[in-house]
């Protein structure tokens, strides 16, 4: 089947639009739907197959990045994304829609604690806005978004994307393979936290996770940002040894797109 | 009473290790030990006990933090607490999302005095006297809009913590509309227009900017109707006819010019443009609405607008940045129907950041002038939070340092938009409200924020400056204003007009639209307050920010005012637009304004304005070239205006909207690039390229030689990484000095007059502008000293184009070995306002011209030749020449380079230094696979082409001349040591 994508929009979210055209790209079918419409009761999630919450800045990231908009979902929607959850659908959250997924308590949700705030992304240790490039490396098996994947790089734009939990936690979610990606240097060996490599210090270098079930990604760069070959920051040196034939050629599409064709996949 | 809930970390805080390294910076740094932070909530609300939890709870995350009610959070040891809140009336955006969040969470409402107000507190560890906590909250906080609050470990304890302060407005009078006698002396017709009307208490209100003459004709007007003006009536004419809203000057007639410079020059370019251009115009809507548009394709246009913030972000640099980058984002939204914003640049001219010798305001030495370095740095940030918050991406700027910017930075900050061209059967870029339609605002509440913001911009910076010209952004407000209109109510066609209330508030953008109806009517009764107390006329011209005025005709009001609402957007009906011709508004019931729209619009009769123009001669220096270039190169790579400013890059998102093809950083040395190109319709290889360039020293010996320069500059910078004459548009933005003296009058005449002669040579259109005529500074030095610091007079051009595949683009790095390196145009003798110049302390005379002939031709080969795939990078040489420019392209391919500098084409044999330095126009330093030389050269046969030298496979950075001796030997990694050196710690 063609799988429905809710992205979620409203109160400064502002990634709805690409992420909308890469699901689309991937072969979903998208709606871009505002938060209050699904409060309403106009649009309602039991009619879509995935739910994505974009990046963005959500509240100006007042009380917290993230924070805001996941106590209005939380408030007015629990009931209905609980149900959603339990079923066989699958749900992504990049960036600002990371820290939604976290401060709802969607991710990591161990022992099934779904609702439970188990982790923090905390102020980047450069206390600044980052945006740049960043190279990543798959963790997890069991991460429905991931399969097939080893490395990943695309852009981070964050100024809160330090993964935090405690010890035991971070036991928990390597022991159940929970980690989904993290930030590595670009020989793939660990970045160990270090700058720019890791663009905000996150513990173990952890640039996202997944829920026990592998079906909930919370991931805080941008895949969505790198959907073609154009978009990343190396394209035109590419370009120049595929012209004297160094290379084969640009690839079809950016690697980003391997984590939304996944998600379309899971339903075919 | 209020409840207060505090929020504290239970693991290391990264803002409170930041704030530490800043304390430690300053003199008494060293005894500073720790600082630990403590967010403060004022609730000035009744809550009860179990509700105050929740709240604690849904503010905190209890991973990494714990919230206390009522009772102080157990901070660290600490000896002083400063905390640092807003002051009375200034925006709370936290307040104000988690007033939002206590009403979803409790259903509940708050009443108009109830309110959320939040602060912070650093606690410090460290043996301070109390005067040095006291200049630890000056060091925080900005005095026109925050207070401190200082208290001693002992004294916390004493009062069990801070204290609970809710900095609610409290109304100072009844408000109420007053009678204005302009039947008095000229002196005292002179004083109004200068400082204001008079209050009862006997204090002027601040400056109206009008003139004698523009008082005497108000005087006569109101005279021949038989009743004095009331306040609200003086006020609004005064914003409608400010220099900032109507560009006086532009639109003086200036000795035999009679239709003024801005008809006769800029606008004129455009339309002699067009019309050579016929059926291969672009331009569509141009000098008329908030932006100007081109084509895009056949189904879309592209708008821009670039505006300058430079008064409200010398006062408070963060406020007036944010509001800058927000309102600028208003003119895009405010452009016809309604366009979507899809990238913000930014150009900032500040002094010299290292620069600590301090300015005063007034006599008494009671008023500093921020420091350089903080107006850099609040303005920096307010455009990364105004930018990042909107999901704009900034992918273009630059910053340019000159001493004569201390007084008064330049800030300029540019929106491009993208609009479909037909909404259902409808031009998209042609809007008119109608008689009937109803005057709606939506967006933020009105408040003293901006008072006098366009008058005050038309004046110098002085003592007497208004603190409430200040503003505080509210990006996600706005968002959601502009998410609600181009995203969903434009295209369902719920509106038939609408436009950005930006200077002069809602005077200037009702009474705008009213034009295209032919009269308006608006109660000010309904016009939603942040707070009660204000007097009418400051409802009418409060610049409060992120508010736009639409008019939507009846039958569809239901369906706009449901929209908004259900996306979180206050809107309120304030009035009707008709066809009475007149503007009236009332208050109260009375009618407090009621002035014919042609005399509000057109009344100001064209001043007339006399300029000369006397060419100063400057020193030359007199030394021998060096004949080791090497540390000169060096020290030239960490010039303020050459250094690389990444920093400010990787902090503002330029790759949000998933549509950047080439941004602000090129290669793996990451160098600053000169041009941006986005792909703003994902499914199309079509691009926009966006660039600039200034070069405000060339001022100093001919502002002709400076605006021809810029436009060379901001056109070649286009043209390096795939832009095309074919469709290219230019921005204007004349940021000047004290108009009204006849010299300075006389520089402006002869930039405008360059603007049209290159402008028109190029076939690059205006398409939109933005003036800025006193940016002056009249005060103090530390010894009392008078001081009166102008810009250099600046002319930013911008330039907006369309890219027909952007997988054809280049970028400036070099990239492999064996590669060829060419220098494209001709150097000339020409240092005078130089880069080079200027660190030697000279200005000199030779300034560049631009020969627009051969750079046309030259032109259009580099254009053939890049669209034909020949060239691996492209760099477009300006600032500090062909020497700085070699550089920056190896640091950016971190590779690399040898050069015969002999080779370079030159009017005649120049010394070396002027060879590697001079800043000579219409030149471009390209590489080309040595495939690919033949079919490179032949498009430059006849045109200045030099093949100077080749990429080398290791980092060795090599400059010979003729005979072979080295005139540069270092290494990639020196260079960009250099490059990264002056702006590491920012």
């Amino acid at each position: 089947m063609t799988p429905k994508v809710l992205i979620f929009a409203g109160y400064g979210l502002n990634c709805e639009e690409e992420t909308r055209f890469v699901f689309e790209k991937a072969g979903a079918e998208g709606d871009i739907v505002h938060v209050n419409d699904l409060i309403d009761g106009r649009k309602k999630l039991d009619d879509y197959q995935i739910l994505a919450f974009p990046g963005g800045f959500s509240y100006g990231d007042d009380t917290g990045s993230g924070n805001a908009y996941a106590n209005k979902v939380r408030y007015n929607l629990w009931d209905d994304l609980l149900k959603f959850i339990q079923q066989d659908k699958l749900i992504i959250g990049i960036c600002n829609g990371c820290q939604i997924l976290a401060n709802l308590g969607l991710v990591p949700a161990l022992g099934g604690r779904y609702g439970d705030r188990q982790m923090a992304l905390m102020h980047n240790n450069t206390a600044r806005y980052e945006c740049r490039w960043v190279d990543m490396k798959v963790q997890s098996q069991k991460c429905v978004w991931t399969r097939g994947m080893d490395r990943l790089r695309c852009p981070v734009s964050h100024g809160e994307g330090r993964f935090y939990a405690e010890p035991e936690i971070i036991q928990a979610l390597n022991a159940q393979d929970q980690v989904a990606f993290r930030y590595v240097k670009e020989d793939g060996s660990p970045a160990n936290q270090e700058f720019p490599f890791s663009p905000n210090g996150a513990v173990e270098d952890i640039a996202a996770v997944c829920d026990g079930s592998g079906k909930i990604l919370a991931i805080m760069p941008h895949p969505e940002r790198n959907w073609s070959p154009y978009n990343q920051d190396d394209w035109t040196l590419t370009q120049e040894k595929v012209k004297r034939g160094l290379l084969p050629s640009l690839p079809e599409e950016g690697p980003g797109m391997k984590i939304f064709e996944n998600g379309v996949r899971y339903f075919q | 009473m209020a409840h207060r809930i505090e929020i504290i970390y239970k693991v290391p805080d990264t803002r409170a290790l930041v704030r530490a390294g800043q304390l430690k910076k300053m003199t008494f740094g060293p005894k500073v030990e720790n600082v630990s932070l403590v967010d403060v909530y004022t609730l000035d609300r009744e809550f009860t006990k179990e509700q105050l939890a929740q709240l604690g709870e849904a503010l905190s995350n209890p991973v990494v933090q714990a919230f206390y009610i009522d009772t102080p959070a157990p901070a660290l040891s600490f000896d002083w607490a400063v905390e640092i809140g807003y002051l009375p009336g200034v925006t709370d955006n936290i307040g104000n999302t988690t007033k939002e969040m206590a009403q979803d969470l409790f259903r509940v409402s708050f009443g108009a005095e109830e309110n959320v107000y939040t602060s912070q507190i650093s606690y410090i560890k460290g043996a301070l006297t109390a005067e040095e906590a006291r200049a630890v909250g000056e060091a925080l906080a900005n005095p026109l809009i925050q207070r401190i609050h200082v208290k001693s470990a002992a004294q916390c304890t004493q009062d069990k913590g801070m204290d609970t302060i809710v900095p609610k407005v409290k109304p100072s009078h009844a408000p109420g509309v007053s009678e204005v006698d302009l039947d008095v002396s000229d002196e005292e017709l002179a004083a109004i227009g200068k400082q204001g009307v008079q209050s009862k208490d006997g204090t002027r209100r601040g400056p109206l900017a009008l003139d004698l003459e523009s008082m005497k004709i108000i005087r006569d007007y109101f005279k021949a109707l038989q009743r004095k003006p009331t306040d609200l009536e003086i006020e609004s004419l005064a914003q409608t006819w400010s220099e900032h809203c109507k560009h006086t000057i532009f639109a003086a007639s200036m000795d035999d010019i009679q239709d003024g410079i801005y008809k006769y020059f800029i606008r004129r370019a455009t339309g002699d443009i067009r019309k050579k251009r016929g059926a291969e115009d672009f331009c569509v809507s141009v000098f008329k609405d908030n932006s100007g548009a081109i084509d895009f394709d056949e189904n879309w246009l592209i708008t821009d607008k670039v505006e300058t913030h430079n008064s409200p972000s010398a006062l408070d640099p963060f406020g007036g940045a944010i509001t800058g980058i927000v309102g600028v984002n208003r003119d895009t939204i405010g452009f016809g129907k309604g366009a979507k914003p899809v990238l913000n640049r930014y150009g900032f001219c500040f002094a010299d950041p290292f620069d600590e010798e301090p300015l005063y305001k007034d006599a008494a030495l009671s008023q500093k002038l921020l420091s350089p370095r903080r107006i850099m740095e609040g303005v920096i940030a307010g455009v990364n939070s105004g930018g990042n918050c909107s999901g704009i991406p900034t992918p273009q700027g630059f910053m340019c340092f000159e001493p004569r910017y201390k007084g008064k930075p330049l800030v300029f900050v540019g929106t491009v938009g993208l609009i479909p061209k037909k909404i259902g059967t409808e031009n998209s870029w042609e809007k008119e409200a109608r008689p009937g339609d109803k005057v709606v605002v939506i967006g933020g509440r009105v408040g003293q924020d901006g008072i006098h913001g366009a008058t005050f911009s038309s004046e110098s910076l002085s003592a007497g400056s208004p603190s409430t010209a200040v503003q505080i952004g509210d990006p996600i407000t706005q968002k959601k204003l502009s998410d609600a209109v181009v995203k969903e109510a434009r295209d369902l066609d719920l509106y038939t007009s609408i436009t950005d209330n930006g200077a002069g508030g809602l005077s200037c953008s009702v009474a705008e639209m009213a034009k295209e109806s032919n009269g308006c009517f608006v109660d000010l009764d309904s016009v939603p307050l942040k707070y009660p107390g204000l007097d009418p006329w400051q409802i009418w011209i409060s610049e409060s920010q992120e508010r736009m005025t639409l008019s939507v005709p009846p039958e569809k009001l239901e369906a706009f005012v449901d929209l908004m609402h259900r996306r979180g957007v206050e809107v309120t009906v304030i009035g009707d637009f008709n066809d009475s011709g007149r503007c009236v508004v009332q208050y109260q019931g009375k009618k407090v304004m009621d002035i014919d729209l042609g005399f509000l619009h057109d009344g100001l009769p064209q001043r007339s304005l006399k300029s000369t123009y006397t060419k100063v001669r400057h020193e030359e220096p007199a030394d021998a070239c060096p004949a080791d270039l090497g540390p000169v190169l060096l020290k030239m790579m960490g010039r303020l205006n050459i250094a690389s400013f990444d920093f400010v890059s990787y902090q503002y998102d330029h790759v949000v909207q998933g549509e950047t093809i080439l941004g602000p950083l090129h290669g793996k040395g990451h160098v600053n690039s000169r041009a941006s190109v986005i792909a703003p319709v994902l499914s199309s290889h079509k691009g926009v390229v966006v660039s600039q360039a200034l070069n405000p020293l060339y001022s100093d010996i001919d502002t002709y030689a400076m605006a021809a320069c810029a436009i060379d500059s901001a056109v070649r910078n286009s043209l390096s990484v795939g832009g095309s004459l074919k469709e290219l548009a230019l921005l204007d933005n004349f940021c000047w000095c004290s108009s009204n003296e006849e010299e300075r009058l006389g520089q402006l005449k002869a930039a405008a007059q360059a603007c049209y002669d290159t402008a028109v040579a190029y076939g690059t259109p205006f398409i939109s502008g933005k003036d800025s005529m006193f940016n002056d500074f009249n005060g103090y030095n530390a010894k009392g000293e008078k001081v009166k610091i102008s810009v250099p007079p600046t002319l930013l051009v911008s330039t907006i184009g369309v890219v027909e595949d952007y997988r054809r683009c280049v970028s400036l790095d070099l990239k492999l070995p064996g590669d060829l390196l060419y220098v494209l145009g001709t150097t000339a003798d020409e240092m005078g306002g130089s880069e080079y110049y200027s660190m030697l302390g000279f200005r000199g005379n030779s300034v560049p011209h631009v020969e627009i002939a051969s750079a046309l031709k030259l032109y259009q080969a580099f254009e053939a030749a890049l669209q034909e795939g020949l060239l691996a990078s492209a760099e477009s040489v300006v600032l500090g020449g062909l020497g700085v420019s070699l550089a920056r392209t190896a640091i950016a391919g971190r590779t690399g380079i040898e050069v015969d500098i002999s080779k370079v084409p030159q009017t005649a044999p120049l010394r070396n230094g002027h060879l590697l330095f001079s800043e000579s126009q219409s030149r471009l330093l390209v590489s080309v696979a040595p495939s690919n030389q033949a079919a490179f050269e032949k498009h430059f046969q006849g045109l200045p082409c030099a093949l100077i030298g080749k990429v080398l496979s290791d980092s060795r950075f090599t400059i010979k001349d003729a005979a072979g001796n080295k005139v540069v030997e270092t290494n990639v990694s020196e260079l960009e040591k250099s490059y990264r050196s002056t702006f590491k710690g920012f």
